[in-house]
């Protein structure tokens, strides 16, 4: 993207051919407001989840796995009767097993088309807010390497869809009291379904799901159930940042409330 | 000798409207090395702001429809006064015309067998405009501008320059078009960017300027309506038709102030739409007149029952022709049954869910919610007349759309005159461009290529004329004691006087006090003195638009004056009714006296002389297409019996 | 009625260089900002440069940036600001300024030449082309574009970095290929045009990364990032993304694309 930082780059709005102009902007609203909330939520979750990924442990509180260390694919975690283990790599794996899964739902996160908005806005200042002036001498956006990586977005979304679906068996075995009976609900039960309900619909709004079920297609008359399909993707895809920032808000706590049962801060009010 | 630079093209299109970029199409297909120049940006002309639709007897919603029904309609909406022919190539060319344009790359809606859908319009019989939701102008012009473009990208590959055999001039003006003897030889203009002037030798100008708008004060018009053409051609010596018909438009905003006069589209009362006055009640029910007394609803109930079965019901008289409606409204508020702003009621919200209204009718949608606060989904919105279009213009050649006594000069669109007769229906004005358009490129490029080498040369001293005559504001001193005229102020002046007194409704002594008026602007516009420099400086360019303004105002008023009758876009007072005896009467202005300068300031000779002329006679085979009863009421007995 | 006396501050100047200047202008209920430009010009500075034509947000032609930020002035409404305020207005900051509002587009239609045009179907003719409302409502929605160009004007890839105007289309270019890779009857394909491919590689949408200022500035709520400028990414992606072609190519030349 950019590579140096000058406050006063004579180029841009400075340009000798450009109407002289001193300041980078004339906005008179608060356009920094948006930037600065956003990188504070991206900010807050990347420190919550970089701790909570490294920390390997509190993660289970049956029947409740955290959704950062599911599925868990190495033989270094705890035991979660008829949970999601799934040692597909064996035991030489000794840091902790959520950064394995994690890769995933961070790469879909990571090239969806919301977050990089929010954090080339955000963090990079590329730019800052619309007509106000970016400190970026240089400018090459996604055309070449490292961000021309962000054209695999599909890619992760297809991995992102198994991820979805292991969660979703989480979900279900949420359905069960601390002792694997099932056809019980508590507190947790309820965190979880709404977790999945959001990471269902953050993930099916995604922009290269929309391209995929109907998007690319030049004649939706001669599809008439991928343009219905194609509608529905639109219609949550207009929702995309919402879904995003509400699916992200929920996973952290749903890790949170797992986290409080296992160190047992917290006791799951159970309904039934 | 004034030192400029000069450039040789084979047809100059002075205007970059539906009209202009279809003539350059045209001329540059047919071989010829084309130049447009046009006062705005390319891409930004009126003709965007167009809504409803592109009148065409295609026959795709209702299959009863062809040219000869669309012929009928059209002369019938302009009271018989059409230049017959004109309205029957119209009719006859403007499917091929639409259907092309999809070749271009336009996308009209659809109908569900994957035709051009088609919608109904005030006077015409059957659902006939091809369109885009209400925005039809902006696909029309958008449509040609990218035609152009892939022309210019032909001519990329084949000369290695987009601009090798057509380019369009943006920002430029044309004050005169230069002669040899009777002869066009090219254009003098400046560029209002550098005010710079620059000199286009061509054989044959093709003018496509659109209307006169900006010389009244409520106009759905643009800046750029000033009558360039009219006065153009009025200059270089050819005559100017039937002036006095003025269209005003029935629906204008009429509040808030800053916006009066903008269009609120036909199609609105097309998918539903009704107009109440403060009582509550449809009042078009009182104003059908009896020349379209069958073809009308009696009933609320059967005009409403005519949108779903239009076969068996007569249509709402809501759908009359624009100058019945605007006349109708003109009396309602007059008799204090007006909205608080001075207009009537106009209104969807009950007649269609918000979520059809939002659809069907978006940039209105739009339009009302941005610029008046009012959300037409649940309110009614608040319209009045406004000045539209004017159905006079350059006297043309009907299938040549060549200029009378003036070889090498064309005309097409709004600028020429009598191809709508005394009124033109909606709709017919985009397929007018279209055709016509066409015409002229085709037979200025013919015309062109058939003077090869025995090209006119370029007047010098007409060069020189051009440039003091362009340069006079800057040098404006004050005569007699008085004081530079403000060319803002004398504009204000001249559209407040044309709206009062050469306006919807027209009396004879408001028009004599019109041309006193004008008189008296005239003067003291030779006064008009601007600020600053020439580079682009909006003040000179409304000085040298006011020539052009006086001149064609003159024309309105002096014909207004003479057609004593009422008749389409032109209603007296004193003269309430519509005469047979006119029918076949033309009348044609002239510049009084070209070499004596524009200052004749004596109000009774003024500029312009006025010429009577009668038309030829309606081709029997044409006539034959009407009913016996219906032409009695507009022809007159020898007509008749001829 | 309301009347008052607002506080302007409106960029006069041209190539040579200009300022600020502050003006006490009449204002009255019902009025946008290009009402108060031509009070200005008829009662203050005559000569005061500025562009437009239909006064109805039809058009596209007098954008300018009042209080910095890129909109059409017939469309901004003086209610929207308080009596107190001083209204900033400037000519767009991305194009060559010309004179007072006025600057030089000449960029974009540059760009729009570049990119190629329509290509009908062969063997169907005029009057013989069918096409159904929902293949034809997507490229109708970018053809809804009025060209005032703020979108042009409020990207930052070339707002903020001269150098890229050369190998950036723009987001109303960028889009115009939307629309003409969306078109039910383009016959681009036919003639060995892959309209999806040079998206990336000639018109530079690459460069885009999806900041969304062009969809917030259209005075005529085109969704322009979502519906056209990501949909084509997503296109080019079917063209050159994929896995195996893109490991073989992409690391191999990571500078060039």
């Amino acid at each position: 993207m950019a590579t140096g930082t000058e406050p006063q780059p004579l180029t841009g709005v400075h340009d000798a051919s450009r109407a002289a102009i001193a300041p980078r902007h004339l906005r008179t609203d608060r356009w920094w407001l948006a930037p600065a909330v956003t990188a504070a939520g991206l900010l807050a979750f990347v420190v919550y989840s970089t701790w909570r990924a490294f920390v390997n442990d509190d993660y289970y509180a049956a029947p409740y796995v955290s959704p950062f260390y599911s599925p868990c694919v190495a033989d270094n975690c705890v035991p979660m009767r008829g949970g999601p283990n799934a040692d597909l790599i064996g035991s030489w794996w000794g840091l902790s097993p959520a950064l394995l899964i994690l890769i995933f739902p961070l790469a879909f996160r990571g090239t969806c088309y919301y977050y990089r908005k929010a954090y080339y806005r955000g963090f990079w200042a590329s730019p800052p807010a619309c007509a106000v002036a970016e400190p970026h001498k240089k400018y090459s956006g996604e055309t070449r390497f490292p961000l021309i990586i962000q054209n695999i977005h599909r890619y992760t979304f297809y991995f992102a869809l198994p991820v979805a679906a292991f969660l979703t068996y989480d979900a279900v075995l949420a359905y069960r009291d601390e002792h694997y009976r099932w056809g019980h609900m508590g507190l947790g039960t309820l965190v979880f379904t709404v977790n999945i309900v959001l990471i269902w619909a953050y993930t099916l709004s995604c922009h290269s799901c929309r391209h995929i079920v109907g998007g690319k297609l030049r004649h939706f008359s001669k599809h008439p159930v991928r343009y219905r399909l194609w509608g529905w993707a639109g219609k949550l895809n207009q929702h995309h940042m919402l879904l995003a920032w509400a699916s992200l808000i929920s996973v952290s706590l749903a890790d949170l409330y797992v986290y409080f049962l296992a160190t047992g801060a917290f006791d799951d009010p159970r309904f039934f | 000798m004034t030192q400029l630079e000069r450039q040789q093209w084979d047809v100059v299109v002075v205007g970059a409207g539906g009209a202009g970029l279809r003539a350059a199409i045209e001329a540059r297909e047919q071989g010829a090395r084309t130049a447009v120049i046009c006062k705005s940006l390319f891409g930004k002309a009126h003709t965007v702001m167009a809504e409803g639709g592109i009148a065409a007897s295609m026959g795709n919603v209702n299959s009863g429809d062809n040219w000869q029904v669309h012929f009928r309609d059209t002369m019938r909406g302009g009271k018989f006064l059409n230049q017959w022919r004109m309205a029957e190539l119209h009719a006859r060319e403007a499917p091929d015309r639409v259907w092309e344009l999809e070749t271009w790359g336009a996308l009209f809606d659809r109908t569900a067998d994957g035709r051009i859908s088609q919608r109904n319009f005030g006077g015409h019989e059957y659902p006939r405009l091809a369109h885009v939701g209400d925005r039809t102008g902006l696909e029309l012009i958008r449509t040609l501008q990218q035609k152009i473009v892939s022309l210019q990208q032909d001519d990329k590959r084949e000369f290695g320059d987009y601009e090798a055999r057509l380019k369009v001039f943006q920002e430029c003006t044309v004050t005169r078009v230069l002669k040899e003897d009777d002869r066009v030889s090219g254009a003098f203009c400046y560029e209002r960017e550098s005010g710079r002037f620059f000199v286009l030798e061509a054989p044959a100008v093709v003018l496509a300027t659109g209307g006169i708008g900006k010389s009244f004060k409520v106009t759905s018009n643009s800046w750029e309506y000033t009558g360039d053409g009219h006065a153009l051609a009025l200059l270089a010596g050819a005559p100017l038709l039937n002036m006095e018909f003025v269209q005003f438009h029935p629906t204008g905003m009429v509040w808030p102030p800053s916006v009066k006069g903008i269009l609120v589209t036909e199609s609105v009362r097309g998918d539903g739409g009704v107009l109440r006055n403060s009582d509550g009640k449809r009042f078009m029910f009182d104003y059908v007149p009896d020349v379209f007394k069958e073809k009308y609803a009696e009933s609320e109930e059967e005009g409403d029952r005519w949108y779903e079965d239009p076969d068996h019901n007569r249509r709402p008289p809501e759908l009359l022709p624009r100058d019945e409606v605007a006349r109708a409204i003109n009396s309602e508020v007059k008799a204090g049954r007006g909205s608080p702003h001075g207009g009537v009621f106009l209104d969807v919200s009950t007649r269609m869910p918000a979520e059809v209204i939002r659809r069907r009718l978006p940039s209105m949608h739009h339009q009302f919610k941005e610029l008046a606060d009012v959300d037409i989904t649940v309110e009614p919105m608040e319209v009045g007349p406004t000045c539209h279009y004017v159905m006079g213009g350059i006297a043309v050649e009907s299938d040549t759309a060549a200029a009378r006594g003036v070889p090498g000069l064309f005309a097409a669109g709004e600028v020429a005159g009598g191809m709508h007769g005394s009124n033109r229906l909606g709709g017919n004005s985009l397929s007018d461009l279209l055709v016509f358009g066409r015409r002229a490129g085709l037979h200025a490029a013919e015309y062109a290529s058939a003077l090869a080498g025995a090209r006119p040369a370029v007047d010098e001293a007409q060069v020189d004329l051009a440039a003091a005559e362009a340069l006079r504001p800057f040098s404006a001193e004050p005569q007699e004691g008085a004081a530079p005229e403000n060319p803002y102020t004398l504009h204000q002046e001249l559209q407040q006087a044309m709206n009062d007194l050469v306006g919807i409704i027209r009396r004879d002594a408001e028009m004599r006090q019109a041309l006193e008026k004008l008189a008296e602007l005239r003067v003291r516009a030779r006064r008009a003195g601007v600020e600053g420099h020439r580079q682009f400086n909006p003040g000179w360019h409304l000085a040298l638009d006011l020539r052009n303004m006086l001149l064609v105002s003159e024309c309105v008023a002096r014909a207004a004056l003479e057609r004593t009758e009422s008749r389409g876009g032109h209603t007296r007072e004193d003269w309430p009714a519509m005469d047979r005896s006119w029918r076949r009467a033309n009348l044609l202005c002239r510049l009084a006296d070209p070499t004596e300068g524009l200052a004749a300031t004596d109000p009774v000779r003024g500029q312009i002389r006025l010429v009577r002329e009668e038309t030829e006679p309606i081709r029997a085979d044409l006539l034959a297409l009407f009913e016996k009863e219906e032409l009695v009421k507009y022809l007159a007995e020898e007509e008749l019996y001829e | 009625m309301t009347t008052y006396d607002a506080s302007f501050r409106v960029w006069r100047g041209d190539t040579g260089g200009g300022a600020l200047e502050d003006f006490k202008v009449e204002v009255n209920e019902g009025e946008v900002v290009l009402d108060i430009i031509h009070r200005l010009q008829a009662t203050q500075v005559p000569d005061l440069a500025v562009r437009w034509n239909c006064k109805a947000g039809k058009c596209g032609s007098c954008s300018a940036e009042i209080n910095g930020r890129p909109r059409l002035m017939c469309m901004t409404r003086m209610s929207v600001f308080s009596h107190e305020e001083t209204i900033t207005v400037t000519p767009l900051r991305a194009f060559p300024v010309v004179r007072d509002l006025v600057t030089d587009v000449s960029f974009n239609y540059q760009k729009a030449r570049e990119v190629p045009a329509f290509v009908p179907p062969k063997g169907v003719a005029a009057g013989e082309y069918r096409m159904q409302q929902v293949d034809v409502e997507r490229s109708q929605e970018f053809r809804k574009c009025i060209e005032c160009f703020l979108c042009q004007d409020t990207c930052h890839v070339v707002r903020d970095h001269e150098e890229n105007k050369g190998a950036f289309a723009g987001p109303r270019f960028l889009m115009r290929i939307a629309e003409l890779d969306m078109h039910p009857l383009d016959a681009a394909d036919e003639t060995g045009l892959d309209r999806k491919r040079t998206a990336q590689d000639e018109h530079g949408l690459g460069y885009c990364n999806i900041t969304k200022c062009c969809t917030e500035v259209c005075p005529e709520h085109i969704k322009i990032t979502d519906n056209a400028l990501i949909p084509l990414k997503e296109r080019a992606v079917d063209r050159k993304y994929d896995p195996l072609v893109w490991l073989g190519n992409k690391i191999g030349r990571r500078s060039g694309s």
